[in-house]
């Protein structure tokens, strides 16, 4: 489902502008100009990083540890501002 | 670990919200309480973008885009067609900004309200025009500037109560949430689907390009519209028992306005007429609140 | 079974018969007694159709296009200022290809007040992508809504039944209401392949960029052509099914005519009884009614009129600054044709004015003296 559409002809298409495909195929990382950067060692694993992330872009690890996905993440830095342990830091992107 | 919040994702990542979008984490948490049956339509408003552009759809479940004026109306129909062909455990949400639903989408909505349409209808608003660059709509508050309401003609007419006018019309359920309080926002979601007939939410949603604020505080913001009381969180029962969610010690207003670009312009006296008419209203509902105390305690005992 | 009915309650009669699911439906004079009617159909239990009765016109068919998104069958009918506040979603149910059918009466716009008929309402909404079906008896109203949903359904584009307020909607009239079995067997229950499912999420309308916009009206046009077709097709089983055949246009004793007057909806059937006194006199004139304007039939329209000596068109509307609806169109019909005949273009009736047959015989005879139109648009009965 994550895959891009392609079409060559308007036969290809359904007959309305109905949407199949995942947005996922939008890869939003390229937006980011600072990069969230996770402390594991400060980290508490509360999930607040996770929960307050706009953009489906922290998962938790099998050890519960939050990751980065750095292909979509914007880099909003909501999740440095609301980490209660200041875990997370932004840094700029090269 | 143990979540305060479902751990199902149905929104998926790629979507086009800018950076910092409370108008995505309200989706995102939306449809962590609805869950997958669930069908939606938006009138014109960001999430028309933010979901993605044909072929593609970030929600994860059958959306309906509609024309801006008809978001409730367009619910109704859906929950209609579904109840004629016999489908049930289906959730069928309108999902609207603030133009879409205190100015052009407030005659078919009145309609749906007044006709009790089992339907969940959620307004994030995030107080103006956004999605077409910045404009007033009857949701900005008083003070705030836009491109239609310039710092020297800043905007002079209060807020729209829309939860009041829903009211009016006796809906069984309407509140308010905030982007910053998830948990709050999803247990409300999850009262509006157990009970039948239509249900508003008023959800507040931070709009950093909007508010001329930084991406990284939108949570922050959101958090404290609530505890400056510029925003309070409560729920209406039946039209007419009020009922505070939550009844934070004040915060100075001026930690709410400062970070924002779009009350920079305001003198100290602006923003004590401002905060005086936060106040008045904030009284307002604790009295309302305190009125509606014996129906929520009556409620409580037969539970 | 037989029943004298009006011309609103053969609408409500073919909503009924073609099992209608939802409606959604405002009141506006001179429809009203078709949502009077369906809502008691429904009270009744006769029609097990979810109503909704909305606050305005354009909420009626916003809740049809969400109706009719979640795969039910949908109704609803308006009338002028209705309809054209209904504008903005037309096109919306079109763009979505939703196969709502929807009854309009027609009735002269305002200002000023009028509640009487005339066409340049539906004819206003000739280019919202909606089927325009232009009917001129009770039977034709109650059978077009039913060959409505058939063709609706295939192509997935939404289908206008059209008739002239008082006239037709206020006149009775026996009608043979057919029986449901037979119906059904008509116009099956319809599973519509494209409806909002929770177990295939997909989003319908989002935003499409000039890459593919273009395709999605090509196809639009596709169907709405298919759609010709299918008007003849279906209008034949129609006819097997019930003795009542219905083509995209009927035709008068026009085999051998020379002079050929084409109109639509009641002038059309007032201009019979016209075309049998001239022929008694011996002049060669006659009939066609344009039943389908939506899409228009031009083949067939070429075919009929090519090599006639003259042909006038009756309008009942008017596109200010350049003439009467079906006139425009049949003469850009036979633009391209080698042996395109003279055509004489007449505004009649507008705000329900009467046309009674010595109006109709003026004009063809008009025709008749005239070697060639002197305008593009020719007055009948203006006050001067």
């Amino acid at each position: 489902m994550s895959d891009e559409i392609k079409w060559k002809k308007e036969s290809d298409m359904p007959l309305m502008a109905m949407s199949m495909g995942r947005m996922t195929v939008n890869k939003t990382g390229s937006w980011r100009n600072l990069r969230p950067v996770i402390e594991k060692e400060k980290c508490i694993k509360c999930g607040i990083c996770w929960k307050f992330c706009p953009d489906v872009s922290i998962r938790l690890d099998e050890e519960d540890y939050p990751v980065v996905d750095l292909e979509f993440c914007k880099g909003c830095g909501i999740c440095a501002v609301e980490c209660p342990k200041d875990a997370i830091t932004m840094i700029k992107e090269e | 670990m143990k979540y305060t919040i479902p751990a199902q994702e149905v929104m998926c990542s790629g979507h086009k919200a800018c950076q910092g979008c409370g108008a995505a984490l309200a989706m995102r948490y939306a449809l962590k309480a609805l869950g997958p049956r669930t069908i939606m339509t938006f009138p014109a408003c960001c999430w028309s973008v933010i979901d993605g552009p044909f072929p593609y759809s970030a929600v994860g479940v059958p959306l309906f885009h509609t024309a801006f004026e008809t978001a409730a109306v367009v619910a109704s129909g859906i929950r209609a067609g579904l109840d004629a062909r016999g489908e049930k455990d289906v959730n069928v949400v309108a999902w609207a900004g603030d133009g879409g639903t205190f100015d052009i989408g407030i005659q078919a909505l009145s309609g749906t309200t007044e006709r009790n349409d089992n339907i969940i209808y959620v307004c994030y608003d995030n107080e103006a025009y956004m999605n077409t660059g910045v404009q007033r709509s009857s949701a900005t508050p008083w003070g705030a500037v836009t491109t239609t309401t310039p710092p020297r003609h800043f905007k002079k007419e209060r807020k729209k109560d829309m939860m009041a006018i829903l009211a009016a019309h006796s809906i069984p359920y309407t509140a308010s949430a905030s982007v910053a309080y998830p948990e709050d926002f999803i247990k409300k979601l999850n009262y509006a689907k157990s009970i039948e007939g239509t249900k508003f939410l008023h959800i507040l949603a931070t709009c950093p390009p909007g508010w001329r604020s930084a991406p990284e505080i939108a949570v922050q913001l959101a958090k404290l519209a609530v505890q400056t009381h510029a925003f309070p969180l409560y729920e209406i029962h039946e039209g007419r028992y009020f009922k505070m969610s939550m009844n934070p010690a004040k915060k100075p207003l001026t930690d709410y306005l400062k970070p924002q670009g779009r009350f920079r312009h305001l003198t100290e006296e602006q923003v004590a007429d401002m905060d005086r008419m936060i106040d008045e209203r904030y009284s307002y509902l604790l009295e309302q609140a305190e009125r509606s105390k014996p129906y929520f305690d009556a409620k409580k005992e037969t539970k | 079974m037989q029943k004298v009915i009006m011309g609103n309650h053969a609408l409500s009669w073919g909503a009924l018969l073609s099992r209608a699911e939802v409606i959604a439906a405002y009141p506006i004079t001179p429809q009203t007694e078709v949502v009077e009617l369906l809502s008691n159909m429904c009270a009744d239990g006769d029609l097990d159709a979810q109503f909704i009765k909305v606050e305005s016109e354009h909420s009626a068919m916003a809740a049809s296009m969400g109706a009719s998104a979640a795969g039910a069958r949908t109704f609803t009918a308006t009338s002028a200022q209705g309809l054209a506040l209904m504008h903005e979603v037309l096109h919306w149910a079109t763009g979505a290809r939703l196969p709502i059918v929807m009854g309009n009466i027609n009735r002269a716009m305002a200002p000023p007040w009028t509640i009487w008929t005339e066409q340049t309402d539906s004819i206003s909404e000739r280019d919202t992508g909606w089927l325009q079906i232009y009917t001129s008896s009770i039977q034709e109203i109650l059978d077009s809504v039913i060959q409505a949903y058939k063709v609706a359904e295939q192509v997935y584009l939404p289908v206008m039944v059209v008739l002239d307020s008082f006239v037709l909607s206020h006149t009775n009239e026996n009608c043979d209401i057919p029986d449901q079995s037979k119906v059904d067997a008509y116009l099956p229950k319809f599973e519509n392949a494209y409806k909002l499912d929770v177990n295939k999420p997909a989003a319908y309308g989002g935003l499409t960029g000039p890459d593919w916009y273009y395709e999605l009206r090509y196809k639009i046009q596709k169907d709405t052509e298919r759609s010709l077709d299918l008007f003849v097709e279906t209008g034949k089983e129609f006819g097997e099914m019930f003795g009542r055949e219905y083509g995209l246009v009927e035709t008068y004793k026009l085999d051998d005519a020379d002079t050929v007057l084409v109109s639509s909806a009641s002038i059309a059937s007032t201009a019979r009884p016209v075309i049998d006194a001239m022929r008694e006199e011996g002049h060669k004139v006659g009939l066609i009614r344009v039943r389908v304007f939506r899409p228009f039939p031009s083949d067939l329209m070429r075919k009929l009129l090519e090599g006639r000596k003259k042909v006038l068109v009756v309008d009942r509307n008017i596109s200010f600054g350049m003439s009467g609806a079906f006139y425009e169109e049949t003469k850009a019909a036979l633009y391209n044709v080698k042996n395109s005949p003279p055509m004489w273009g007449y505004i009649a009736g507008l705000g329900g004015r009467d046309v009674p047959t010595n109006v109709v015989r003026d004009m063809i005879e008009q025709t008749m003296k005239e070697d060639h139109p002197s305008g593009d648009i020719i007055w009948i009965g203006v006050k001067k």
